[in-house]
C-alpha cells in the first residue's frame, strides 16, 4: 500500500448494520463500521465476548453481516486459531479451492485481550497463525460494569479502583500489550485511533497483505466507563494523539514508523479534564501523567532516531 | 416481531443466525434526547459526520442538491432517524458547523 488514502477513500457500503445497542457516542462502534469495511466481504471474524459482542448479537437479531462467531470471553485466539487450520485442512483435502484466500479476524475488548485471553493470545502469535487480531481499547470491562482491567491507566477511576483517602484510583500503570506481542517476534503490529480512519485503513489493508498473525491495537473512548458527554467521542481520541498519550504508528518486521507525527505536543491536562474518570486528580498527579507521557514519548523518538512527537506547547 | 417465540424445533441448528445484518429490525429513536439538522446550503460535503457516526446512522446517497448561492452538489448527506441515538458527534465535528442538535419535543 504506497498510495494514502484519503477520507473520500472509505467504502460507502456498509457492512455494520445499525439496530445495534451500543451506547450513544460508543467509539467502539465507530472502529467495527470501519474494521468490517476494511477486511474482505468473506473474512470470518472469531469474537471474544466483551461491549461490542453483547450489544450487537441480541437473539435473534445481528449486526455483522460477515460470517461470525461467537466464542468466549478467553479463547477469540484459539478460536480464530482452529478456523485458520481447518481453512488449511478443508484446502488440503480439495473441499476448497487452493487459491482462494479467506482471512481470519479476531476480535477482542481489553479484558478479553490483557487479561483473560493472553495465554490463547500468546499461543496464536507463537504457533504462527495467518490471523489478524485487532484489540478495542476502552481501558476496563465497561460492559460489566466498569471493572479495572489490565488495560486501565494509572490514576483512572473504576469500580473496583474506587477514590477515597488510600485510594486514588487505579495505581498500577497500563501493561503494554504491543511490548508483549513484539516479544513474540511478529511480523506486524499497530495501533489505529477512530479519530485516523485512512490511517486505520492503510494498516488493516497492510495487515491484510502480511502472512501470519498480526495485532492491532485500538483506542477505543467509553461514554459510561470514562465519564464524558457522548458528542466529544472523537474530539477525546485526536486530543489523545495530539497530547502524546496515544502515539498511532506500525512496527513491520521491528522497524518502527509513526504514521501520525505531532510537531507540538498539548498538556495531558487538557485531555484529563474532559472525563470524569479523572477528576480526582490533584496537581501532583497530573504532573506526574505529565512525566509518564515525556518519557514514553522520549522513548518513542529514541527509537524512530528522530523527533516525531515534539516538545509540550506551552 | 411476532408475539409468539420459536420454539426450539423451529430453530436453526445450533440457533445460528442465517439473516447477516438483521438488527435493522431494532429500531432506536426512543434513545435520542435531541435529534441533528442538516443544514443542506451550509453543508460542504465533506464526509466527516458520515465517517465518524457509530450507528451508522449517516446516509452518504446520490441525491443532487443545488444551494442557494448556485452550487450544485452530486450527494446529499441524509440523516436515519429510525437508528440516530443523538450522540452530537456529528454537529461537534462537522467543520462548518452545519448540523444543528435541536431537542426532540413530543
Amino acid at each position: 500500500m504506497s498510495k494514502v488514502l484519503t477520507i473520500r477513500d472509505l467504502p460507502r457500503e456498509e457492512r455494520f448494520a445499525p439496530g445495534h445497542r451500543m451506547c450513544q457516542g460508543c467509539g467502539a462502534a465507530i472502529l467495527m463500521r470501519h474494521i468490517t469495511k476494511a477486511i474482505p466481504k468473506d473474512a470470518i471474524i472469531v469474537h471474544a465476548t466483551g461491549c461490542v459482542e453483547v450489544t450487537t448479537t441480541l437473539y435473534p437479531e445481528t449486526s455483522w453481516m460477515h460470517p461470525w462467531l461467537h466464542i468466549a470471553f478467553e479463547n477469540a485466539a484459539a478460536g480464530a486459531s482452529g478456523i485458520e487450520a481447518a481453512l488449511k485442512v478443508l484446502k488440503r483435502k480439495g473441499q476448497l479451492p487452493a487459491e482462494k484466500e479467506i482471512k481470519v479476524v479476531a476480535i477482542g475488548g481489553d479484558g478479553g485481550t490483557f487479561d483473560i485471553g493472553i495465554q490463547a493470545l500468546s499461543g496464536m502469535l507463537e504457533r504462527e497463525h495467518d490471523i489478524l487480531y485487532v484489540v478495542y481499547d476502552n481501558e476496563a470491562y465497561m460492559n460489566t460494569g466498569i471493572q479495572r482491567s489490565g488495560a486501565t491507566p494509572q490514576w483512572a477511576w473504576t469500580t473496583t479502583t474506587p477514590v477515597g483517602r488510600v485510594w486514588r484510583g487505579e495505581w498500577r500503570p497500563k501493561k503494554d500489550i504491543i511490548g508483549i506481542a513484539l516479544a513474540h517476534k511478529v511480523p506486524y503490529v499497530a495501533t489505529v485511533n477512530p479519530a485516523y480512519l485512512p490511517d486505520l485503513y492503510m494498516k488493516i489493508n497492510k495487515a491484510m497483505s502480511i502472512k501470519g498473525p498480526k495485532l492491532i491495537h485500538a483506542f477505543s473512548p467509553c461514554v459510561p466507563g470514562w465519564r464524558y458527554e457522548p458528542s466529544i467521542t472523537i474530539t477525546l481520541c485526536k486530543l489523545a494523539v495530539q497530547t502524546g498519550l496515544w502515539v498511532n504508528y506500525e512496527i513491520e518486521n521491528g522497524v518502527l514508523n509513526v504514521t501520525t507525527p505531532v510537531p507540538k505536543r498539548k498538556p495531558v491536562r487538557e485531555y484529563l479534564k474532559l472525563q470524569g474518570r479523572f477528576r480526582h486528580l490533584t496537581e501532583e498527579e497530573v504532573n506526574a501523567i505529565q512525566k509518564y507521557v515525556d518519557e514514553q514519548v522520549a522513548h518513542i523518538n529514541k527509537l524512530v532516531g528522530k523527533e516525531v512527537i515534539g516538545p509540550v506547547e506551552t | 416481531m411476532s408475539s409468539r417465540l420459536p420454539s426450539w424445533k423451529e430453530l436453526p441448528i445450533g440457533a445460528v443466525i442465517l439473516e447477516p445484518g438483521s438488527s435493522r429490525r431494532y429500531k432506536t429513536p426512543e434513545w435520542r434526547t435531541s435529534r441533528p439538522v442538516i443544514n443542506q446550503d451550509k453543508c460542504i460535503r465533506c464526509r466527516i459526520c458520515w465517517s465518524y457516526c457509530p450507528e451508522p446512522a449517516i446516509i452518504e446517497a446520490d441525491k443532487p442538491y443545488v444551494t442557494s448561492a448556485n452550487k450544485r452538489y452530486e450527494i446529499s448527506y441524509l440523516i436515519d432517524y429510525d437508528y440516530c441515538k443523538g450522540c452530537g458527534i456529528c454537529a461537534q465535528e462537522c467543520p462548518v458547523k452545519a448540523i444543528e442538535m435541536v431537542p426532540e419535543v413530543r
